[in-house]
């Protein structure tokens, strides 16, 4: 132990690395709490892979049966749900079919939860079996997909309320993912949307468009099929925003329309919270400069 | 003998039909039959999974080991969870069979499964993983420090996506004309230069060397010569 006098006590800029965390903690909760308070909003421009997933899906024929799996759980629902809405609410305004699945065990639940937040309330005329099915969760990750990419029935025999596919218009005639003009995984990881690519896509390549949402850390592991096997992505939060503005501007709806706008909301926050972290970034590399100038002098 | 000799037919058998199905529409059926009993055995790990986990912290709190109280709410939380959704317990009675008990709804919050999922797991979730949000801007601020030409380059990138995720990217950098010499100093263009060409690239070499690895590796079981995934008793 050393006593410092005055000449030897390090600058502030110096002490300021050696801030307590607490006040680094403070500041994040402030920076995401204030912009979530003062409802901040700011303009988002719809990025190439925005612009790619809202192509996908207008692209294809206006009916068309498209299956959508959530494969994240409440964990990744801040980031995700947000692009899930959106994304139900677009294949349902362009009149497409919906099938609704799971491989992650709560994933089935979101989808639950966007079938009564948006289907049901902004396209309160679709009816269950013949414009929308709940498939649920399956067990077996890529398992699931492996069979589904020859034998749909073989993997699903029921839906989640216990009724046989064969009993569902939608459903009754499709016997593999071929027989999907679009599939869309809302993914945090695995399994997820990699795997939609290696086992559904693979087994049946360009026999329906496959889009997919993701989290950002998980993005790096997708960019590589972007744009051949993936023909549309949504990364993070950013991604939602981007595509519910294009969503929004051509599907607009005209009550609760902040359910479709939660992208947007969540915005906010991400950009006072990363300017945060640039700056802490600085400051951190500025202490450490003035640390070893001090050092130096001495 | 048998103990080693059967499971490993049951894996060649079953690697060599997978592959023969991909190949051949004549064994698609074949393959169908073996990823079926997969997922059923990723159905039981399900079991499994929660007997070990039965197994782990009944063995910590007999012991008395620190956190022991930690396991105690996980077991009483596993069997809740196990008990409302098993018996349905509290299930909203269905209309179409109002008499029948199994026939009711557990998933919504007014059940008590769905108000656990609803109200109790969903927000410590979400939160678990929102405080991750404190902890990487604690660490940035500690160890992200341009002390090389290594860090300098990630510093870069980083200030670049973190930038060009926001707002921020647009209003510092989207006056520059996409069509001018310029366009390339936009935060935009320069994040599509980043994820695009850089970030692919290297991650194309590491999934085509993993896929390579996940061959090597699916040949020598299928084949019997490694027998790592074995009991050695």
């Amino acid at each position: 132990m050393h006593e410092h006098n005055g000449s030897d006590s390090p600058s502030f800029l110096a002490r300021l690395g050696g801030i307590d965390r607490r006040w680094i903690f403070l500041a994040m909760g402030l920076s995401i709490a204030l912009p979530i308070l003062l409802k901040l909003r700011f303009p988002e421009y719809p990025g190439p892979m925005a612009k790619a997933t809202f192509d996908a899906i207008e692209s294809v024929p206006e009916g068309s049966t498209v299956l959508v799996a959530f494969d994240y759980d409440p964990a990744s629902a801040a980031e995700l749900q947000p692009m899930a809405n959106a994304m139900v609410h677009h294949c349902a305004s362009r009149g497409h079919k919906i099938v609704f699945m799971a491989l992650w065990t709560l994933g089935r639940q979101l989808a639950d939860k966007a079938i009564e937040e948006v289907l049901l309330e902004f396209h309160p005329g679709l009816r269950y079996g013949t414009d929308y099915v709940q498939l649920g969760y399956q067990a077996g990750n890529e398992g699931v997909i492996k069979l589904m990419a020859t034998n749909v029935p073989e993997q699903y025999k029921t839906d989640t309320k216990g009724t046989p596919l064969a009993s569902l218009p939608l459903v009754a005639q499709i016997k593999s993912t071929a027989d999907f003009a679009l599939i869309a995984s809302i993914s945090a990881g695995y399994p997820g949307a990699k795997e939609w690519v290696q086992f559904a896509e693979s087994a049946n390549p360009e026999a329906f468009k496959l889009v997919c949402g993701s989290t950002g850390v998980q993005v790096s592991q997708l960019l590589p099929y972007y744009p051949k096997q993936l023909d549309g992505m949504l990364v993070a939060v950013k991604g939602a925003a981007e595509y519910e503005m294009l969503v929004e501007g051509k599907y607009p709806v005209e009550k609760n329309a902040e359910r479709l706008g939660q992208g947007r909301v969540r915005m906010g926050p991400q950009l006072v919270a990363h300017m945060l972290m640039i700056g802490l970034i600085i400051l951190g590399n500025i202490a450490m400069v003035a640390g070893r100038s001090r050092g130096g002098a001495r | 003998m048998l103990q080693r000799t059967i499971p490993i037919a049951i894996l060649s058998l079953s690697g060599i039909i997978l592959m023969l199905a991909y190949f051949s529409p004549l064994t698609t059926s074949w393959g169908e039959t073996v990823l079926g009993w997969f997922n059923v055995l990723a159905a039981v790990a399900f079991v499994l999974g929660a007997g070990n986990l039965l197994r782990v912290n009944l063995e910590r709190i007999s012991a008395q080991r620190s956190g022991w109280a930690y396991s105690a709410i996980t077991l009483v939380s596993f069997f809740a969870m196990l008990a409302f959704g098993l018996l349905k317990l509290g299930a909203v009675p269905s209309e179409k069979h109002p008499d029948k008990h199994f026939a009711g709804a557990y998933e919504g919050p007014t059940a008590p499964y769905g108000w656990m999922y609803e109200y109790v797991l969903s927000p410590l979730t979400a939160t678990m993983f929102a405080m991750l949000a404190f902890y990487v801007a604690s660490a940035a601020f500690r160890a992200f420090r341009a002390k090389n030409t290594e860090s300098i380059l990630l510093l870069g990138t980083a200030f670049i996506i973190l930038i060009a995720q926001t707002a921020a990217g647009m209003f510092l950098t989207g006056w520059i004309p996409q069509d001018s010499v310029f366009a390339f100093l936009r935060f935009d263009s320069m994040k599509i230069a980043i994820t695009e060409y850089i970030q692919t690239a290297g991650m194309r070499a590491i999934t085509i060397g993993i896929a390579l690895g996940v061959a090597a590796t699916s040949l020598r079981l299928i084949l019997g010569v490694d027998k790592s995934y074995l009991s050695k008793s």
